[in-house]
């Protein structure tokens, strides 16, 4: 496997940045709600301005595949590669505009009367960023079983979220009067669930990368 | 979804095995090319894909030292255990090679050449067949005025095309097509692909081709020859874009090495 020496290290670099790309949206999740529990608007917002340079990542990833393709028409894997990092790209893009609506929600939690927020949403973000990790994982090995596995963290991720929400039904009843919280916070949790079925997505990616077939992981 | 009828099978190979003296040259290939299909043979130089596409036609019996076993059957008939009318054979089964290589005569005469040998006199006959092959191969319009012109005065795209309409001209089953535009600029080898598309709607094509974009823009079935053996044959979509031999996917990679 001599051949295309420079192709390989065109579709590595490409690998690279999607995988620091990787890290920079699970930083953004991490400070979201970093600045949820502290109440912190000045991290919401720099989340908000930060979403834009996630933005213009996944732009250059595009660029730098599509140049890729055009330029040394890859067949087989290694056609299937690069659209695998097409896909994956734009899945971490989606998480990075979760990472802020989170912050959006945190700013209006802001100007509202202080509530408590219940532990399970760090929990959640947690397991979310276990998923990053382990996405990183798969995607740099190409490992199939570990791409296979995100779908049970997912399984936990969604569990989770079903459970915030009745909760969040519950205390509903108990503290009148803060509805708008109540909505926010169950939109924080559902941001927070609509990341992991992103990185399910990123899963699947990697499973048509390396398999050739359409696997559906979200069931 | 369209269910579309099921196409002529015009080869069918089975274990079919090739020796110039010792050298053992194809080893149990087993291959089917369909009418109105273009068939694509790919692999490395010295893979037996020339060789193959030369037993088609009987053409390798030319050779020196060619010994074949197994069952070339064409339309039904194999052709290794019957006595085949050679003539009749190569109208049916016509060739193009590398590069064109028109006869030293008129555009007309390379044309009619075939068609007279198989009996044709008549020149309405002779001067109709000029003209429908000439248009099937897209070259009618830029040599109608010159057609007792030498047809040496071409250039390598049209003496392709003039090659192409010479094998049309005696009404074949079949095309076999050997590296037909490794010889061309690409605008030639776009018209001449563009050519096979249009020319699959009445024929067999069969073709080898070093140019793997070529295979994969043109044909519906790919077969990948190494070492003397079919590694693979699958559609051609299939072949390029989830092969199942780790093989074919280093080759179509040009990671072979």
């Amino acid at each position: 496997m001599v051949a295309r020496e420079q192709f390989s290290a065109d579709l590595e670099s490409i690998q690279k940045s999607i995988i620091s790309f990787a890290y920079e949206v699970d930083t953004a999740l991490k400070q979201a709600i970093d600045a949820l529990y502290e109440r912190d608007s000045d991290l919401a917002y720099k989340v908000i301005e930060n979403d834009e340079l996630l933005n213009e990542r996944d732009q250059e990833i595009n660029e730098a595949t599509i140049q890729l393709i055009a330029m040394q028409q890859p067949v087989a894997t290694d056609l299937r590669r690069l659209v695998a990092f097409l896909r994956v790209s734009s899945d971490l893009e989606r998480m990075g505009d979760h990472a802020k609506n989170i912050a959006k929600s945190v700013n209006r939690l802001n100007v509202l009367s202080a509530y408590e927020i219940p532990p399970a949403i760090r929990d959640m973000q947690e397991v979310v960023s276990k998923m990053i990790h382990s996405a990183v994982q798969a995607f740099e090995e190409e490992d199939v079983s570990k791409a296979r596995k995100l779908a049970d963290l997912d399984n936990v991720v969604d569990s989770m979220y079903g459970e915030l929400f009745r909760d969040m039904l519950d205390e509903r009843k108990a503290q009148s009067g803060k509805h708008q919280q109540t909505m926010q916070l169950v939109f924080v949790g559902r941001f927070v669930e609509r990341v992991g079925d992103h990185i399910t997505n990123i899963g699947e990616s990697i499973l048509y990368l390396v398999k050739g077939t359409a696997v559906d992981l979200n069931k | 979804m369209q269910v579309a009828a099921a196409k002529e099978t015009i080869f069918k190979i089975n274990d079919l095995n090739l020796w110039y003296d010792d050298f053992h040259a194809l080893k149990d290939v087993n291959l089917e090319a369909l009418n109105n299909e273009i068939f694509a043979i790919i692999g490395p130089s010295g893979c037996g894909k020339s060789t193959f596409i030369k037993t088609l036609n009987l053409m390798i019996n030319m050779e020196p030292g060619v010994r074949m076993t197994g069952e070339i059957n064409y339309k039904e008939k194999n052709l290794l255990d019957s006595r085949v009318d050679l003539v009749d054979l190569r109208r049916k089964v016509g060739m193009i090679f590398q590069k064109g290589n028109p006869f030293p005569q008129s555009i007309y005469d390379n044309i009619v050449y075939g068609p007279k040998i198989h009996g044709i006199k008549k020149k309405s006959e002779l001067d109709e067949i000029v003209e429908t092959t000439l248009k099937d191969v897209a070259l009618w319009d830029e040599v109608k005025d010159r057609l007792k012109t030498s047809a040496m005065g071409l250039s390598g795209g049209q003496q392709q095309r003039l090659c192409i309409a010479r094998a049309l001209a005696t009404k074949p089953d079949v095309v076999l097509m050997d590296e037909p535009t490794s010889a061309l600029d690409p605008i030639s080898t776009l018209k001449i692909e563009e050519l096979m598309t249009e020319l699959k709607k009445k024929y067999c094509i069969v073709i080898v081709t070093h140019n793997m974009q070529q295979a994969s823009r043109i044909s519906d079935k790919t077969a990948f020859f190494l070492h003397g053996r079919v590694v693979e044959t699958a559609e051609t979509g299939k072949i390029f874009s989830n092969p199942e031999d780790k093989r074919t996917e280093d080759y179509i990679s040009g990671r072979f090495g």
